[in-house]
């Protein structure tokens, strides 16, 4: 079986990409057969660290639009009794029947709803989903939500159902925060890594997500980024709450530098490795254990 | 009346701080965090709640185990595979139900019903710079769309009753449908970019969904001394979109020192080139002429 992780992080920018791409890195060397998955599908970001990397396939996604037959329609308004997203407007005086697809969640409702047979589906893009071979390692999947489109949750959906050629481990990179599309990134994980940085925005926030994986019973533990950088809350709080903290990866200024050039693999400290390892080596254990 | 509304495309750029120090500038506004996915103004605001709403969120259906005769139909129904025969019984999955209402509607035997999840809170509030809007939603919850445009609206009316100057939304991360509910009949927006790889990207796709509303923007960088090449590339494509960039703020750990003193760094460094700096964009931004930034780039569009 193929074992799954996801990188998540309450709040963006707390270094989830930075985390999530160098345990790639470290897994594919400890010979794993690992992939990865960009699932935050609205703002994707971690091919960007690969300038070499080469697109095998890039295909859209779609959704299921209703559309109105005019000749059909009797105009009684039943679909947009059932529409919980009022993406239908009904006019008979001036014989308009219509389908908002940007409120539409292609839930069928309406087709059931209408007698006459007056609604038929169309497939309208939502996004892409591609593949990358990165040079290393099985390979990087990635979803891109077409900008004004609110189906993140169903383009996750169907980014975790494209499985690569072979693969023992996938890595999920989650999108930020705790709402509907995280949940769907989580659903299906064996283990949650969560990234934090040790300030009082990054405590808020990690607390919000320990409610949250608590809710759905995952195991987890967290990674602190930035480690240094702001105050002791966070390890009183996880202390206090017996949770257990993978690895802590300290500031750099230096480092910061490289990966805002998109410089990600060259000039890791040392001292960096010697985290990753050891995070990758505690992931590995709880994995086995399941 | 100006309603500004704050945005960075990627989280961690800076910018629920820079919306906390533009608060302690702003005379006559109303504050709203539009972030309610992960709110965290708050923390530096520290409002005291006045009132306090429940927002009722999503429906999610479930399933009377007594009058189902395990038929099936409300699974075949279901697009979101919320569905599930376990134990030899019908189930739903809370996380997965879209709250679509179709099983509840085609179930032969009425066995599922369906409720609305109490699980969001919105709030008024008071801070020591003026009226706050703000609220929590449950972990898992959809709908944020919806929600931050309840709170703007609150914001709005709260703002006319007072006669404020200003609304300033602390903006969500991302160009999804909360972005897009805080961006929509704003005045302004001021985007708040941080100089890497990946935060130049998720400007190129806020800039698009800003302009495709309209909405006039300026810019500023935050910790630009990051990495001075990808400060001049963002630097670069603003000039090209013709947004206007009103500063650009070096790194510097005191805006975190003044975050877990609970401070915004004007009040926390008020001497500070940070300071000065940032004064300086309150004024720019509340200028008149700064509606019609941008203008020319949007009638060629
Ligand atoms: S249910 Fe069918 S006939 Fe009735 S208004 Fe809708 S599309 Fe028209
Ligand atoms: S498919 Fe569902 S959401 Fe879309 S228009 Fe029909 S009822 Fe509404």
């Amino acid at each position: 079986m193929v074992k799954k992780i996801v990188v998540a992080s309450g709040k963006g920018g707390t270094g989830k990409t930075t985390v999530s791409l160098n345990l790639y890195r470290r897994f594919s060397m400890d010979g794993e057969d690992v992939v990865l998955y960009d699932c935050d599908v609205e703002e994707p970001n971690d091919a960007l660290f690969f300038p070499e990397k080469i697109m095998i396939e890039n295909k859209p996604v779609n959704q299921l639009i209703p559309v109105i037959d005019s000749e059909k329609c009797q105009f009684c308004r039943k679909c947009v009794t059932y529409c919980e997203f009022n993406a239908i407007v009904i006019i008979p005086s001036v014989k308009l029947a219509q389908v908002n697809s940007d409120l539409c969640h292609s839930c069928g409702a309406c087709s059931v709803a209408c007698p006459f047979d007056a609604i038929i589906e169309k497939p309208e893009s939502i996004g892409q989903i591609a593949k990358y071979d990165i040079g290393f390692g099985q390979g990087l999947l990635e979803g891109r939500l077409q900008i004004g489109s609110s189906m993140q949750t169903m383009l996750i959906k169907e980014l975790k159902n494209e499985f690569p050629e072979q693969g023992s481990l996938v890595i999920y990179d989650a999108p930020p925060g705790t709402s509907c599309p995280v949940v769907e990134t989580v659903a299906d994980a064996d283990y949650v890594i969560l990234v934090t940085e040790p300030t009082p925005f990054g405590l808020h926030d990690l607390k919000l997500t320990v409610e949250l994986l608590d809710e759905l019973e995952k195991p987890y533990g967290v990674v602190i980024n930035k480690s240094g950088l702001g105050n002791h809350e966070t390890h009183e709080f996880l202390s206090r709450k017996g949770i257990e903290i993978l690895g802590e990866i300290p500031f750099s200024r230096e480092y910061a530098a490289e990966y805002a050039a998109g410089n990600l693999f060259e000039n890791v400290p040392e001292e960096f490795e010697t985290v990753y390892q050891q995070i990758t080596g505690k992931v590995g254990h709880h994995l086995a254990e399941l | 009346m100006k309603e500004i509304t704050i945005l960075s495309g990627k989280g961690g750029t800076g910018k629920t701080s820079i919306t906390a120090a533009l608060s302690s500038i702003a005379v006559e506004a109303v504050f709203c965090d539009n972030d309610v996915d992960a709110a965290d103004l708050h923390l530096i605001l520290q409002p005291e709640m006045r009132e306090q709403y429940i927002f009722e969120g999503a429906w999610v259906a479930s399933i009377d185990a007594d009058k189902c005769d395990g038929c099936g139909i409300c699974q075949s129904n279901c697009r979101f595979n919320a569905i599930h025969f376990l134990h030899g019984q019908y189930e739903i999955n809370p996380y997965q139900c879209e709250g679509c209402r179709l099983c509840e509607r085609t179930c032969p035997n009425g066995a599922i019903t369906s409720t609305r999840s109490r699980n969001n809170e919105w709030y008024i509030s008071d801070t020591r710079f003026g009226p706050m809007v703000h609220a929590h939603m449950g972990p898992g919850e959809e709908n944020s769309g919806k929600l931050v445009t309840l709170i703007r609206n609150k914001a709005r009316e709260l703002a006319r009753d007072k006669q404020a100057s200003y609304i300033l939304n602390d903006g969500p991360p991302g160009i999804g449908c909360s972005a897009i509910a805080s961006v929509s009949g704003t005045d302004q927006v001021l985007l708040v970019i941080e100089p890497t790889l990946s935060g130049l990207h998720d400007l190129q796709r806020l800039v698009k969904l800003v302009n495709s509303f309209r909405v006039p923007m300026a810019a500023l960088i935050n910790k630009h001394d990051l990495n001075l090449e990808v400060t001049k590339q963002v630097e670069i494509f603003l000039e090209n979109k013709q947004i206007p960039l009103l500063a650009r703020i070096p790194f510097d750990d005191t805006v975190v020192m003044a975050m877990i003193e609970g401070k915004s760094v004007i009040e926390f460094a008020p001497d500070s080139t940070i300071t000065k700096q940032l004064r300086e964009v309150w004024r720019q931004i509340t200028k008149e002429e700064s509606l019609t930034y941008g203008k020319s780039f949007i009638h060629h569009n």
